[in-house]
């Protein structure tokens, strides 16, 4: 078979089916249970460290983590 | 022991160079070798007078390059939209393509000056400065790399200079944002994996948990066009010693390849890389949280799923099979979903702070260019179908909806993130004069709608007239007849913009009022000190 059909059947059937379902996997994965702390957390990461990098140990996000926990 | 390094790197690319210089075949070459060699001697002295100096304290951030990125992104956005107003106004007066200008400052050489200048110099830094910027805050870790940013800032400025050298002498492939020739392609290659390295790097060392929404985008838009700029640019140099090269793809593939690229430089450099920039910096001056992180996720999933195979609605009409026509126009077409997702959950960002729009001019910069995404977004799956886009190719609407996705959207997004980095990366309190940016957000606001509204007139009038036909069924009008109506139209257009340039001085004037003239902001710690004593 010439290149372009072999790469044509590949592209509407195998690559196509792979893409579909990737992405129905993304979608099942943003909606995953439990998801909602975890993102709402993400979310408001940007509101720390401003002005310095996270020291080791000092308030890195783990203690955030246990804060939004409690 | 690494400076050392550099010194001698940094002396053999001089008298390469040089040397190259006096082999030039053609006078864009030699341009682009003397910027090389002056680029690589400035370089060699300034290491030389700062050997073993460089500290990069991993408890500081590396803001000195982001503030370099925002003093050329101002710069540049000037000159693009100076030179965009001059093109507009050649367009309607042709006597201002100089006669002492021909060759150098006419139309055909201008044009392409204007459309790099802003997407890939304005737009381009502005991408730079904000990456580097969002990145450090969102993993909280310095960049990596020590000095290899600046390496970023300087090669990627080499590399606007080299693409406008070269327009101006007409060193180009012709080929629609990709017009630099081979030398200044491998050059841009070269500085753009270093990117990605800094980008990729900071992101593997950093210091939070999860990668925040907006390096997405922005990893996305670094990755899609390292691969765009180089499948599109494979083309065999005629002579190591000359800017001419001769295209690897030739036809309809060629065409397709181009547009492959031109469409996602829009989808992946003006959409998902100023997406990132919404992500971080709407929330961070709305003081609240993006409103759906979910809707966040699938936003950039099905944006680039999507965006990919939009490029044949260029191409409608052409010598390109039908079902990839077909394609582009239905993958444009699904592409306005996750579009107006993006959109929504830009605005509804401000749901619970709808009052900030009165009283802070820069929040009402950002929400308006999100409402401009959505109004591009929208218009350009509806151009993509194939019996909108008879009527619309080819005419000025196409240069109407690319402005309002452009100067509304990309431009005003800019314009925020400028007001709101500047006041930070100098440490000043706040702004110089807020009721100058309320002057700027109002003159960007009316001149683009100006430019907007005068483009699509002129641009439906001119596809009505090209297929006007008379009762035997000859067409009425000659093209000369077009560019004579079309005349009024381009006086309002050439107005839009230059109200919209007054609008970027004016910035410009407030952004270094406030480095200037605004005190120093206190830092919190100091500040808490003295309430404490």
């Amino acid at each position: 078979m010439e290149t372009y059909s072999l790469l044509r059947a590949f592209a509407d059937s195998w690559y196509l089916l792979f893409m579909t379902l990737f992405f129905v996997g993304i979608i099942a994965w943003a909606w995953r249970p439990g998801s909602r702390e975890v993102q709402s957390e993400a979310a408001r990461s940007i509101f720390r460290n401003d002005d310095t990098p996270a020291r080791d140990g000092a308030s890195g996000p783990a203690q955030h983590l246990s804060e939004g926990a409690r | 022991m690494w400076d050392y390094v550099k010194l001698i790197v940094l002396a053999v690319v001089a008298v390469l160079a040089a040397i190259a210089a006096s082999h030039a075949r053609d006078l864009a070459y030699l341009v682009h070798m003397i910027i090389f060699m002056s680029a690589a001697a400035i370089a060699f002295l300034w290491q030389i007078r700062h050997m073993e100096e460089a500290v990069h304290n991993q408890n500081e951030y590396m803001d000195g390059v982001v503030r370099y990125g925002v003093v050329a992104t101002a710069f540049w956005g000037v000159v693009g939209f100076l030179v965009g107003v001059v093109i507009a106004f050649q367009l309607a007066f042709p006597s201002l393509n100089l006669e002492v200008l021909q060759g150098f400052g006419n139309f055909g050489r201008l044009r392409p000056l204007h459309t790099s200048a802003v997407i890939f110099a304005f737009g381009g830094n502005a991408l730079l400065a904000s990456a580097f910027y969002v990145v450090q805050r969102t993993t909280a870790a310095r960049l990596f790399g020590g000095g290899l940013a600046w390496f970023v800032f300087w090669g990627y400025q080499v590399f606007i200079l080299m693409a406008a050298t070269g327009y101006l002498l007409g060193s180009t492939q012709g080929q629609e944002y990709a017009e630099p020739e081979w030398l200044t392609d491998l050059w841009l290659t070269i500085v753009w994996v270093a990117f990605l390295i800094i980008y990729l790097g900071t992101l593997i060392k950093r210091k939070e948990p999860h990668i925040y929404v907006a390096n997405w985008f922005y990893l996305s838009f670094i990755v899609t066009i390292a691969m765009l700029h180089v499948v599109n640019n494979l083309q065999i140099p005629v002579s190591f010693f000359g800017s001419d090269s001769v295209p690897v793809w030739s036809g309809v593939q060629s065409a397709m390849v181009q547009w492959w690229y031109g469409h996602n430089a829009v989808g992946f450099f003006l959409t998902a890389g100023f997406l990132g920039m919404m992500y971080y910096f709407i929330p961070k001056q709305a003081e609240r949280p993006v409103y759906s992180y979910k809707l966040s996720i699938i936003h950039f999933w099905a944006l680039i799923f999507l965006y990919i195979w939009a490029g044949p609605h260029h191409l409608h009409y052409t010598a390109l099979p039908d079902w990839a026509q077909t394609l582009g126009m239905t993958f444009s077409i699904m592409l306005w979903m996750p579009s107006w997702g993006g959109m929504i959950n830009g605005l509804m960002t401000l749901s619970g702070a709808w009052d900030k729009l009165r009283t802070d001019p820069v929040i009402r910069m950002m929400v308006v260019a999100v409402g401009f995404y959505g109004m591009a977004t929208f218009e350009g799956p509806m151009m993509s179908i194939r019996a909108v886009n008879s009527l619309s190719h080819y005419t000025d609407w196409t240069i109407g909806h690319v402005h309002s996705g452009a100067l509304g959207w990309n431009g005003m997004i800019t314009f925020g993130m400028l007001y709101y980095l500047t006041p930070r990366l100098w440490k000043r309190e706040r702004l110089y004069s807020l009721s100058l940016v309320s002057w700027h957000f109002w003159l960007a606001t009316i001149g683009i709608v100006l430019y907007a509204a005068s483009m699509w007139v002129t641009g439906i009038m001119e596809g009505l007239m090209w297929r006007q036909v008379d009762a035997q069924g000859f067409l009425v009008n000659s093209f000369a007849d077009t560019v004579g109506a079309k005349f009024p139209m381009y006086v309002v257009r050439g107005l839009g913009g230059t109200m919209f340039l007054v609008g970027a001085l004016i910035m410009c004037y407030n952004l270094w009022m406030t480095v200037r003239k605004v005190g120093e902001a206190k830092p919190a710690a100091a500040a808490a000190a003295v309430a404490a004593e």
